[in-house]
């Protein structure tokens, strides 16, 4: 075991894939030379070269139709999208291009490709840098999409994005790249579709990705020390596909589920899995799914606004103690 | 050529292309984006100024020599995040940008926007935006609503070396020179993209041509002579004016600090910096011709200094002193509220 940051995972992931596997290349703005915005990519460059990490225009099209064109002939490009409110500039690429080629092509042409975005707020970058958008993605079929919240999650998790036959959006939470924790040395490999029970409880369960997951932990550990109520915390971890077995099970034990999402409301992930409940486990429940979430703004770039707006360890410890009053 | 030699030996450089007066002006204008600028990037070393901060300093001379040839009655102006400039050019309230700035309630947008994000249709400044190349078609809508409107304006559309390499800027040329739309796309080249500097960006270097394509005529422009601007500004917006569709002007310019505030700037040595503000710095330029043609004296430029220090002072005094904006702004103008 070795303590890294949630940055420094991502680099040991490329590196562990591209050390493995010469076919995975790596392109993107400012990702090589200058070690990524966030320097989630420090020393890739230096270590593989500027034929496989490759410092493009601003141009996202570009990047992400030419990581689509080079999968279609078996490598596996990993791209970057700087900050996840980009996509909306190259979302043709993803939404009808990426995700549809397997299908339109009866199988014939598989799409080993990730994409990995900086994503979320709670750095005051505002409206247009800020932005949650899992659910952009999640919403279109042929994608898979994951979101981590600790670092051995970022390196396992994106090695198994890399080499995992379909597109994967991967979305690293931007708040988080400075977050330690310990990572497994040697190679390191998490399986897609999976979800994680962070923390045990029978009183209720709290389902949360990325940022919230550390928040719902926090909450949960107050709910407990201070009112002597057991939480479970589910961290989601893979939206496409969603581990629906352990988002039940957990789920049966108490009857009882909250979720926490940073996205605008409308249309959240947390929608779907209420629904899902509902469908799946009606005669389980003891009462109604309550969701957590950033209100159905765009976000201010003002600190006390913001704080007001995403989900606060204030805010999930009081809903959830109400909500079980 | 023979010619007669009309400055005396070892005395006057020639005669500027500017008056007493506009040199002054310029001057003026110049130094307060930059002390405006200095004082944001203290603020913001103190904590009170969050998140993005591009600042515009070694720039001034493009966005102030392109206002004196506009006619800012009518004319209006669309930009990147790096606005704070554009925002003091055009007219807008030192006070309002820099509480903006540090995210109060009397900002520009109220604390929503932030650094990259304030606006004044008063002013005809329209943003003000983070998406890199966002600002040319929508430069190029300000221009179609001129046309449509035939107001007489012309829309001043600021963009980047970086940004010139996406792909909606030349969908937007081809629209504008098939519609004649009035607009000149200033490109604001100070030779970096973040940390890629333009030669590790584009296939082709002289990124004022690329309208070549369109038919859209491009001129370079020594973007540290604000004189030199301002020229060009003149002569194109007046082609533009008239109708004959967009031209491009290409700045040559140089930003002094990193790209944001956190930018550690490896991809250029100190050396480079250091040259470009000791030998092109275009406040010193002014300042010298100003001197050496006595169209001022150490001691009403002293006066000047005093003046705008004064104003950025009071600027970052009210800015810190304004409300934080009340929580329930989170819910207004998202939608037009019934
Ligand atoms: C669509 C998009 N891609 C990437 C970015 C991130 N980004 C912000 S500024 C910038 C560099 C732009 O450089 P340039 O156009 O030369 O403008 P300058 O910052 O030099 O004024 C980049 C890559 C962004 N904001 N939007
Ligand atoms: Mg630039």
């Amino acid at each position: 075991m070795a303590e890294l940051t949630y940055r420094e995972a991502v680099a040991e992931a490329i590196a562990q894939e591209m050390e493995r596997d010469e076919n995975v290349v790596f392109l993107g703005e400012d990702i090589g030379k200058a070690g990524g915005v966030f320097k989630a990519t420090v020393g890739l460059f230096d270590k593989f070269g500027p034929e496989r990490v490759r410092d493009t225009p601003i141009a996202e099209q570009a990047i992400l139709g030419a990581a689509m064109g080079a999968a279609m002939t078996g490598l596996r490009p990993v791209a970057e999208i700087m900050f996840s409110d980009f996509f909306a500039v190259c979302w043709d690429i993803v939404a009808n291009q990426i995700a549809k080629t397997r299908y339109m092509t009866d199988g014939q042409v598989t799409m080993p490709l990730v994409i990995r975005t900086a994503n979320g707020g709670g750095v005051r970058f505002g409206a247009q840098h800020s932005q949650a958008v899992e659910n952009w993605a999640m919403m279109i079929p042929g994608l898979k999409v994951i979101a981590p919240s600790s670092p051995a999650d970022v390196k396992g998790l994106l090695a198994a994005s890399i080499r995992d036959e379909d597109p994967v959006i991967f979305f690293e939470q931007k708040s988080l790249y400075a977050e330690k924790g310990e990572v497994p040395d040697g190679e390191h490999i998490e399986e897609l579709g999976t979800a994680k029970v962070v923390r045990p409880g029978d009183d209720a369960v709290i389902y949360a990705l990325a940022a919230m997951v550390p928040r719902a932990v926090k909450a949960a550990e107050r709910l407990q020390a201070e009112d002597g109520i057991n939480v479970s915390v589910v961290d989601v971890r893979s939206l496409v596909p969603l581990d629906t077995q352990t988002i039940f099970d957990e789920f049966r034990k108490s009857g009882r589920a909250f979720t926490v999402e940073e996205n605008p409301r409308l249309c959240g992930w947390g929608a779907e899995i209420s629904s899902l409940i509902t469908e799946e486990c009606f005669w389980d429940m003891d009462l109604p799914v309550t969701r957590i979430t950033t209100p159905h703004i765009p976000l201010p770039a003002s600190d006390n606004l913001e704080d007001a707006a995403l989900p606060s360890v204030d805010r999930i410890y009081n809903t959830v103690r109400e909500g079980l009053d | 050529m023979a010619t007669t030699a009309k400055t005396k030996p070892g005395k006057r450089a020639a005669k500027p292309k500017a008056t007493a007066e506009e040199l002054n002006h310029f001057y003026r204008e110049m130094l307060m984006i930059r002390r405006f600028e200095e004082k944001a990037g203290q603020l913001y070393g103190m904590g009170l100024i969050q998140g993005f901060c591009h600042l515009y300093i070694g720039q001034e001379a493009v966005i102030v020599g392109m206002q004196a040839a506009a006619d800012t009655e009518k004319d209006s102006v669309v930009t990147s995040y790096r606005d704070h400039g554009h925002m003091l050019a055009c007219g807008m309230d030192p006070k309002g940008v820099m509480a903006e700035l540090t995210g109060r309630a009397s900002g520009y947008s109220r604390g929503k926007g932030g650094s990259m994000h304030m606006f004044s249709r008063e002013k005809r400044f329209f943003g003000g935006h983070g998406i890199v190349a966002a600002q040319v078609p929508i430069g190029t809508g300000l221009a179609f609503a001129h046309r449509y409107k035939e107001d007489g304006g012309v829309c001043m559309t600021y963009y980047g070396d970086g940004a010139a390499n996406q792909g909606q800027v030349f969908e937007s040329f081809n629209m504008a020179a098939l519609w004649k739309l009035p607009v000149v796309y200033v490109l604001e080249n100070n030779r970096y993209g973040m940390g890629t500097s333009v030669a590790r960006a584009a296939a082709n270097q002289e990124l004022y041509k690329r309208g070549t394509a369109f038919g859209i005529p491009g001129e370079e422009v020594d973007g540290m002579d604000v004189v030199a601007v301002r020229d060009a500004a003149k002569k194109a917006l007046d082609s533009v004016r008239s109708g004959k569709g967009p031209q491009i002007l290409g700045m040559l310019t140089y930003r002094y600090r990193g790209h944001s505030m956190s930018d550690p700037a490896k991809y250029r040595t100190r050396e480079e910096v250091s040259k470009v503000r000791a030998e092109q710095d275009p406040i010193d330029r002014v300042r010298n011709m100003l001197m050496e043609h006595d169209y001022a004296t150490e001691d009403q430029l002293k006066k000047v200094d005093a003046e705008i220090k004064a104003i950025v002072t009071e600027a970052a005094e009210f800015a810190q002193q304004s409300p934080e904006p009340d929580p329930s702004e989170l819910y207004t103008d998202i939608l037009i509220e019934t």
